[in-house]
């Protein structure tokens, strides 16, 4: 018998799940593989990818400043040519220079320091402090591969065994499933409350924290998604208190998942991010260890094939820091492109600066585009028979809620798939859009979701709303009792 | 109050347990002697770019301008940039999924692959699958991925060559699993016996642990020899006849130093041997960006490529690294060229291979400088450096120095290489970070410091340690007897 096949390989590999990437996707490539060599063969033709928060594949374009200081930091050779200052802005130029100068040798091409350029990562502090108002230490910043990397090496340090529990909030961006599901640990839920534009009750993560310990399972970290992911809430100022106070109380480590931090889209709604939540109520080191995750995918640089983020790991003694320096180690660093990414966009350009003004042009175009968008499609939703829709407030989704007939229910039993799925089989087959049934977000049960992201372009919006209108309204009627 | 969950106590015991010399004890205390503004020579990490070593100028050119494609549409951008580098860099964004900040397919953009999948073919004169190829950030992330494939708990074992490179120890614990070392013999080169490795199974076998896998890495990291044809036979016929897993570690496939043994793929022996060992052996093959002449190690890119893994396995694999999203892109345009490089007739052809040749040369000639610069020292023997980028001296520790070395709490070879360190600011990592026999030591050392700089050290080297064995030696002070 062959080592490595299906019944002599890690289990948890079997056990671990991800749908943004899963069998809808598949079947999706293939239908786009039939449009090409069969044109005319389908109803539509073109495939909408609306499964995963990929800006820039659906067009959105690139902040011009960024690329440029990246340009040069891969070439800089050209610095001193005087064609460059023809083709390059000059505070580019110059904001190049400062960063190679930080780099030892100007060697990009070099490992650097495991967690990452140390002048970056100064960079990276100062604009964490600008942001919150609150010091934060170079130190305690982690450069990793996107934050993907950097969630994984948390949950290795968490997870000893099945006994280790991690709440997460249900829905959740399946990474947080599948990383504990790979590190042998067990997922504690808390559920949303959907119908309070789903709202995080502490009273809700109380009791599942208590449920878990009856069952034997000792509760290591709580991860708190904000802005979130599927569902785009926004949480209050109030509520991330009590989530503090009750993360210090029982002992758990805060993993704030913050990567959508500037996708915000409502006037009444702020970003705080957790740690300035905590120093604000007082809580210092001692008090509460937190870790938050940003990234260079989203925002309105969505910049995700660059593979670019930190964690910034605060409260915990010096012995932890050596354990996270040490398996980060392992790995040697993270790509130097997505450091000076990642320190760009926590720094990126001021009042003042040349570019300030089309830099800022091209974010408020995106943002205000992103903006608009979420509220076509959550309008859209909310027209559609037997479907209701949260606003997103933040972040790259909607999660439209589906009262799926029981007769569509029953035809999705018949060809054992979760009705979910059914309909987003469907509608991929009949439209040629792909939703990810929300069964890979998990949630309520006996309530049925899909994941619609927010980003084909605004101009692909209206065949979007128009054929999925179309497709539900024949999708209910031939489900109809 | 209760034990946090980040408290030391309460952390993976498996993260504990990692242990990676490369960053570990001699580099943080050469980090901070250079904080101090003492000159330090890093030589523990094969990081060529920050030991002066220069990129190649036309994959910078070709990356430079994927970054920032406005570029291309500038009537001058020719006054910056060859015409082959303009055609590359719009061929490969052609390939990608929305450009550089776009996520790619999981296995990396299927056009890069197919290049790699050319590459195997033309190398070895077999085809390869380019479905069977996935892109990694770095090789590391890739045998991380496929070690946690493999084991399931303690019982499974790797064969581990001793001394090896810490990556696999490390990758090991972290799993759960168990190393199974089968020595190199270095009076025969660091040759590799099969006798050797029947032992090594046949004492983990008695243990009760199932050997599913065997690492070799070829050029050998830190050992530098070249496995023959011969000796890869012997090893696929061992893998065929005990049903383990062969991991090849290639990485330095592109340095060789000597002519007697070129470098030649398990995969190329593999198929030579025709079935059954052909169509039965399970192989991965490793390759990457950060060695070779290009030394592109911040860019981390790099791939495997699965021979004979059973299709669900491979789906396995693949929604495992699904979970990550993708590799970075511009990474994996470095692959592409490397593996698709320029051809004679191309305009940048011979600025190319001048600086190639000129990186592979150098090395050659510093590799027999290192050699011979330590084989000229008191009580140091010192295999030549066949291939790869390191030398594994043997020091003769005396007995005093040894008991000395206790006396401070430490490690023999470590407190050796302290001193070295102290003395002349070379930064080397002790032999036992890499595994070594009972009672013998070694340092590693790269053969990357600049040419120029290279008699210097060696003397500086060489002043250092005959003092030491001065000072140690059982003949000077009081006699033990």
């Amino acid at each position: 018998m062959a080592s490595v096949s299906l019944d002599t390989i890690n289990p948890k590999v079997l056990k671990c799940e991800y749908a943004v990437r899963g069998e809808i996707v598949t079947l999706a490539q293939a239908l786009q593989e039939e449009l090409k060599s069969k044109p005319g063969s389908h109803s539509f033709d073109e495939i909408l990818y609306c499964n995963i928060g990929n800006p820039q594949s659906l067009g959105q374009q690139p902040i011009t400043f960024f690329r440029e200081v990246l340009a040069l930091c891969d070439h800089p050779s050209i610095l001193d040519k005087s064609q460059t200052r023809s083709l390059f802005s000059a505070d580019a130029i110059k904001r190049a220079r400062q960063i190679l100068d930080q780099i030892p040798g100007r060697a990009t091409g070099a490992y650097s320091h495991s967690q990452g350029i140390k002048g970056l990562r100064d960079t990276i502090a100062a604009g964490i402090e600008a942001r919150d108002g609150f010091p934060a230490d170079p130190n305690d910043i982690f450069l990793t591969d996107g934050a993907s990397p950097a969630v994984h090496l948390m949950m290795q340090l968490l997870i000893r065994s099945e006994k280790d529990g991690i709440l997460c909030p249900i829905p959740q961006y399946p990474l947080y499933s599948a990383s504990i599901a790979l590190r042998g640990g067990t997922l504690v839920p808390y559920y949303l409350d959907e119908a309070a534009g789903w709202g995080l009750e502490v009273s809700e993560l109380k009791k599942q924290w208590a449920d878990a310990k009856s069952k034997g399972i000792t509760p290591r970290a709580l991860v708190v998604i904000n802005p979130g992911n599927p569902t785009g809430q926004v949480l209050a100022e109030n509520n991330q208190r009590e989530i503090v106070d009750f993360c210090k109380k029982e002992g758990l480590v805060l993993l704030a998942d913050e990567v959508y931090q500037e996708n915000v889209y409502v006037p009444e709604k702020k970003f705080h991010s957790f740690k300035k939540v905590a120093r604000s109520m007082g809580y210092g080191e001692k008090d509460i260890s937190v870790v938050s995750f940003q990234s260079v995918s989203k925002g309105y640089y969505g910049e995700c094939g660059k593979r670019g983020g930190y964690m910034e790991v605060t409260g915990f003694g010096p012995e932890i820091r050596e354990q996270i320096y040490k398996l980060a180690s392992v790995n040697l660093c993270s790509n130097i492109s997505g450091q000076i990414l990642s320190s760009l966009v926590m720094s990126p350009p001021k009042v003042g600066d040349e570019s300030y003004e089309s830099f800022s042009a091209e974010k408020d175009g995106i943002l205000s585009s992103l903006a608009r968008r979420a509220k076509t499609l959550e309008d859209a939703f909310n027209t559609l028979e037997g479907v209701t829709c949260n606003k997103a407030e933040g972040a790259m989704y909607l999660f439209p809620c589906i009262s799926l007939p029981e007769k569509a229910i029953k035809a999705a039993e018949a060809v054992k798939t979760t009705p979910d799925n059914f309909y987003c089989r469907r509608l991929l087959n009949a439209t040629g859009i792909v939703f990810v049934p929300g069964s890979g977000f998990r949630q309520a049960p006996g309530t049925w979701h899909c994941r619609c992201t927010i980003l084909p372009q605004e101009d692909k919006i209206p065949a979007v709303v128009s054929r999925l209108t179309e497709f539900h309204r024949s999708f209910m009627e031939e489900f109809r009792e | 109050m209760a034990p946090r969950a980040l408290d030391y106590e309460s952390l993976n015991e498996n993260v504990k347990k990692v242990q990676y010399a490369v960053r570990g004890e001699l580099y943080l205390r050469a980090s901070e002697l250079q904080k101090e503004g003492k000159k330090i020579i890093f030589t523990n990490v094969g990081n060529p770019h920050a030991l002066g070593q220069k990129p190649l100028t036309f994959p910078r050119q070709v990356v430079a301008l994927c970054q920032a494609p406005f570029l291309l549409d500038d009537p001058n951008v020719g006054l910056l940039f060859p015409a082959d580098a303009i055609a590359k860099a719009k061929h490969y964004l052609a390939l990608t999924a929305g450009g550089l900040g776009a996520y790619s397919d999981s296995r990396g953009m299927p056009g890069v692959r197919k290049e790699v999948a050319d590459f195997i073919e033309r190398r070895d004169g077999y085809p390869s699958d380019p479905e069977l190829i996935f892109l990694t950030d770095g090789a590391s992330k890739g045998v991380m991925q496929i070690l946690n494939t493999i084991i399931r708990g303690e019982s499974d074992g790797v064969l581990v060559p001793v001394p090896q490179y810490p990556l696999y120890s490390a990758a090991i614990s972290l799993f759960g699993g168990s190393l199974v070392p089968y020595y190199l013999e270095e009076t025969e080169n660091w040759g590799l016996d099969v006798n050797n490795l029947r032992q090594s199974v046949a004492q983990a076998r008695y243990k009760g642990i199932t050997v599913k896998a065997m690492v070799i890495i070829n050029p050998g990291n830190p050992t530098g020899q070249c496995l023959s044809e011969s000796n890869l036979r012997e090893i696929l016929r061992f893998c065929y006849q005990e049903n383990l897993a062969l991991l090849g570690d290639e990485v330095y496939q592109q340095n060789i130093y000597q002519d007697e043994r070129p470098f030649i793929s398990a995969r190329k022996v593999m198929m030579g041997m025709g079935p059954p060992i052909s169509k039965e052996v399970q192989l991965v093959s490793f390759h990457t960006v950060s060695k070779g002449y290009w030394g592109e190690c911040g860019q981390r890119g790099g791939y495997f490529e699965m021979t004979n893994i059973p299709p669900k396995t491979v789906d396995e694999i693949y929604k495992v690294a699904s979970v990550s999203l993708s590799p970075n892109v511009p990474a994996q345009i470095f692959m592409g060229l490397m593996v698709n490089p320029l051809k004679p007739g191309d305009i940048s052809y011979e600025q190319f291979i001048r600086e190639s040749k000129g990186v592979l040369e150098s090395l050659r000639r510093r590799a027999r400088m290192m050699t011979d610069g330590f084989n000229s020292c008191k009580n140091v023997i010192c295999n030549f450096t066949e291939g790869a980028m390191y030398s594994f001296p043997q020091i003769q520790l005396p007995p005093k120095a040894i008991e000395a070395a206790k006396r401070a709490g430490k490690v023999p070879d470590v407190f050796y290489c302290l001193k070295l360190l102290e003395a002349t600011g070379i930064s080397t990592v002790p032999g036992s970070g890499f595994g070594q026999k009972d009672g013998v030591f070694h340092l590693r050392t790269t053969i990357l410091p600049a040419e120029e700089e290279m008699p210097e050290i060696m003397d500086s080297f060489k002043k250092f340690n005959n003092e030491f064995m001065e000072q140690y030696d059982d003949r000077s002070g009081y006699s033990r007897m």
